[in-house]
């Protein structure tokens, strides 16, 4: 995945791009909020990369934590989940795909929820759902809007069975709680947002916003080639795509996330 | 009997279905030279359930998701004949098509007045084809939404029958919002205030039977299954390789017994020896009783109660540990 690429390369001074083989300089890309100025394509990003990007400097704090997934269904014996989940936290210092917390936009309180691709793709499992939810109810609770970032191309999580899917539900109720309760959820889709992710919260936002050349969609791209035995047309299941066929508000690039955040945050909630 | 868990369920049946071409040529062997052969009649009769009693109460959970899969099993429309006294379909979704692949209408079982939503697979290839063996489209969700709206406004209960593989894979699905589609649905029928039961006949795949099975209870046919991933897609992804597919089944714990350990499943309902296909009108008969019952059940609870339920328990699903030394890999 790009984004682990970001962090290893720390200490180049420039790299070639891998989707226009441009050579980009390290500093310069992190100027630019980690696009690529020759192809334009957004580099994944971290959860706190995102917020770095977006928020009020410093403004951030975490919450939940300390909440952990457990190997329910025993895939240790066949393919060692607990270890997998051992190895992922201690390599990114954090539990699970998701960092949930307060922050503020232009000194608006605002509680964020952000999937982290690097992390079993960004899938949802038990500690996804139940975050997300928390901060949903939270929100209702102090009256703040609530804006997610997904970065999810594995949807609901294999590993966790039944279970995982059954936290599409969880996550799509405590959003119609919130949002029937006037609340305003303005709904990020980066690249990818697919499956289960993309079929449950991310798709409920009264606002949804897409990355420019975003995958999003419900059904990964090879396996729809494999069932209808045909190549599919360019630009399928692209952000512009979504946009073309009325299911995303916009598409807004990195840089000008930040004032059209603010922006909507003044119209709706102000 | 000892259960080869590598055979597939054809293999199986076969010893079953010779079995009963011995008797089936007995009886007519019998009928047609009025030879008197009641005992032996009677013995291979007992044999034929003693061997399907073997078979079927040993099955690994992949041997009953091709059970679940069976080209012989009931599906909705053989419940519709074979539950309700009356049906009307209700199709459309108002804005793109009707998708075959989900039937919506009123029906009856007896006084009691029902909005039946059933994904629907078909008994012919003609059939399935058409209904695309069970995979809905956006516009399938979509009608069924609409048409439980209308339930809700006039008071019917939902009776939901979920046989899905998932939702379908296709360029127009993706370009009339899959995701969306499924995404509203869940959504609304979390809320929706009128009571509803679904019940998964056959294969509950994933995303797609979620769909239509947000429900007060939510329960399952003794060999039928739920899952986040097909056991195939399950097995491709993690060995790259689709026939370890009976492994990936073990793990992914899609079995009604499991299931009902998760807190997924509320009830199971048993089939008769053999599985549904082996007694469709006895399914038929199990299956209106328990909906006759369970939806009076369901009518005799407040509405804010049962919404409320009904909020709680998908609330309350989910296994995790909430310690600060979980981070970072410390436990
Ligand atoms: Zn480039």
């Amino acid at each position: 995945m790009g984004s682990t690429k970001n962090d290893q390369q720390v200490h180049q001074a420039w790299f070639k791009c891998e989707k226009c083989g441009n050579i980009i300089y390290y500093r310069e890309f992190k100027e630019v909020l980690d696009i690529c100025q020759s192809c334009s394509y957004h580099y994944p990003l971290t959860p706190q990369r995102w917020i770095d990007c977006i928020f009020d400097e410093d403004s951030f704090e975490e919450l939940d934590r300390q909440i952990a997934s457990v190997d329910i269904l025993g895939f240790a014996e066949q393919i060692n989940y607990s270890n997998k989940l051992r190895e992922l936290r201690s390599k990114f210092e954090q539990n699970d795909a998701i960092i949930t917390g307060t922050v503020e936009l232009d000194s608006q309180t605002a509680y964020v929820g952000i999937t982290d691709s690097r992390f079993l793709m960004g899938s949802m499992g038990s500690v996804v759902g139940e975050k997300i939810s928390r901060i949903f109810e939270y929100a209702h609770d102090a009256g703040c809007p609530v804006i997610t970032i997904t970065t999810s191309g594995g949807g609901a999580r294999m590993h966790e069975g039944a279970i995982s899917l059954m936290q599409m539900v969880k996550t799509s109720q405590a959003v119609r709680k919130y949002r029937s309760n006037g609340g305003l959820y303005i709904s990020i889709l980066a690249n990818p947002t697919m499956a289960g992710v993309m079929a449950s919260f991310a798709a409920l936002g009264d606002i949804i916003i897409a990355e420019p050349k975003a995958l999003i969609g419900f059904t990964g791209p090879r396996v729809i080639e494999q069932t209808i035995k045909q190549s599919l047309p360019p630009g399928f299941q692209t952000s512009e795509f979504m946009l073309q066929h009325g299911f995303v508000d916009m598409i807004v690039e990195r840089k000008g996330m930040r004032s059209m955040l603010t922006k909507l945050v003044d119209y709706l909630w102000l | 009997m000892a259960i080869d868990p590598a055979k597939s369920l054809k293999e199986l049946e076969t010893p079953i279905i010779e079995l009963e071409k011995r008797l089936n040529d007995l009886l007519e062997f019998s009928k047609r030279t009025g030879v008197n052969l009641d005992d032996k009649i009677r013995q291979l009769e007992d044999e034929i359930k003693f061997v399907v009693r073997g078979i079927y109460s040993k099955l690994t959970p992949w041997q009953r998701v091709q059970l679940a899969r069976h080209p012989n099993r009931p599906e909705t429309t053989d419940y519709i004949r074979l539950i309700f006294d009356d049906f009307i379909e209700l199709k459309g979704d108002r804005y793109f098509a009707d998708d075959p692949a989900c039937a919506c209408g009123l029906a009856k079982i007896g006084d009691l007045k029902l909005f039946l939503i059933g994904q629907r697979k078909g008994s012919t290839m003609e059939a399935r084809l058409k209904y695309n063996f069970g995979s809905m489209h956006p516009e399938g969700y979509r009608k069924a939404l609409r048409k439980m709206e209308i339930a809700e406004k006039f008071g019917l209960p939902v009776i939901s029958f979920v046989n899905t593989p998932g939702a379908y894979p296709g360029i127009g699905a993706e370009e009339r919002g899959q995701a969306w589609a499924i995404a509203e649905n869940i959504f609304e029928m979390s809320d929706i205030k009128i009571p509803h039961l679904s019940i998964i006949i056959g294969e509950g795949g994933s995303g797609g039977a979620l769909g239509i099975c947000v429900a007060d209870k939510l329960s399952i046919l003794e060999n039928a299954y739920l899952s986040v991933i097909s056991p195939e897609g399950c097995a491709a992804i993690l060995w790259k390789d689709s026939s370890k597919a009976d492994l990936a089944a073990n793990m992914l714990k899609l079995v009604p017994e499991e299931l009902r350990k998760l807190g997924i499943i509320d009830d199971i309902i048993q089939e008769p020896a053999g599985g549904a296909h082996r007694n469709p009108s006895k399914m038929g008969e199990i299956l209106k009783n328990y909906i006759v019952s369970t939806i009076k059940h369901l009518q005799s609870i407040p509405l804010d109660k049962l919404l409320e339920r009904r909020w709680e328990k998908y609330r309350n699903i989910g296994k995790f540990i909430e310690e600060e030394s979980a981070v970072a890999g410390l436990y």
